[in-house]
């Protein structure tokens, strides 16, 4: 099944792509790698049939986020290399393992009641009836545009020249 | 053995091992800050994939996920401030080095 190969293909991609996010030296190959990882995401999210989010995932993600941290790894440009070693090296590998092991375990081992899926649908138009709606999620949405709008005057608060 | 909400769940805990590994055991900043942009999004792979098994009509995780989407995007933008004022005054952003408060 097409959907079922495209899984995997996006799955390996982005597992290692993510190792390389975390284990290569130079900074900059480290997050051209993350804009991989974050592209491959975007295709799982289309797998599961999640139109708007992928696309979402594409502009966010990969336009915004990594343009920024890309931005800012040319800033500090001339501590790239310095970054090699680990600060708590074996202790980091142990907790991450152990973690995801414990997580792997309990998914495999518990008994998911799972609903049939069906085709999918167009989720766009749901999407905004529910963020919109009348008994949907106008105050969180509220919200976050004011946390985007404080984020945005700290950040410029934050490197501003003084 | 066709594609189901295990093999959805089991790929989102190895990408979140894999960004807390980056923010637990990495010097420098950015990294970390990769680290953490990974795990949310391995965090946004479950909550799409529960959407679409557990609850098929309901697009709640779909919704969630968008507002942490959000929420990334707010800290990646504080955080990289904060990283880039650290270099201005100290010249390094490793973590180990920045260490003012550290008694």
């Amino acid at each position: 099944m097409a959907l079922d190969i495209a899984f995997w293909i996006l799955a390996v991609v982005s597992v290692f792509a993510a190792l390389a996010v975390v284990l290569l030296r130079n900074i900059f190959r480290a997050a051209l790698s993350m804009m991989v990882c974050f592209l491959m995401v975007a295709g799982l999210y289309a797998t599961l049939g999640a139109d708007l989010l992928a696309v979402v995932q594409v502009i966010i993600y990969i336009g915004a986020i990594s343009i920024l941290i890309i931005l800012s790894i040319m800033f500090t440009r001339d501590v790239w290399q310095a970054s090699s070693s680990s600060v708590v090296g074996l202790p980091a590998i142990v907790a991450s393992v152990l973690f995801g092991g414990v997580v792997i375990f309990l998914t495999l081992n518990s008994r998911w009641q799972t609903a049939a899926p069906a085709a999918p649908q167009p989720t766009t138009s749901s999407l905004g009836a529910s963020l919109f709606g009348q008994a949907g999620y106008a105050l969180p949405l509220e919200i976050s545009a004011g946390l985007l709008l404080a984020a945005v005057i700290g950040a410029m608060v934050l490197v501003r020249e003084k | 053995m066709t594609v189901g909400l295990q093999h959805y769940v089991v790929l989102s805990a190895i990408l979140f091992s894999i960004g807390l590994y980056g923010t637990l055991g990495r010097r420098n900043a950015i990294v970390v800050l990769m680290g953490i942009e990974l795990m949310l999004n391995a965090a946004n792979i479950s909550l799409v994939a529960f959407s679409r098994y557990l609850t098929p009509p309901a697009l709640t995780g779909q919704v969630f996920a968008l507002f942490v989407i959000v929420v990334a995007a707010a800290e990646a933008a504080v955080a990289l401030a904060i990283i880039m004022t650290i270099y201005r005054n100290r010249r390094t952003i490793e973590v180990d080095k920045i260490d003012l408060m550290k008694w």
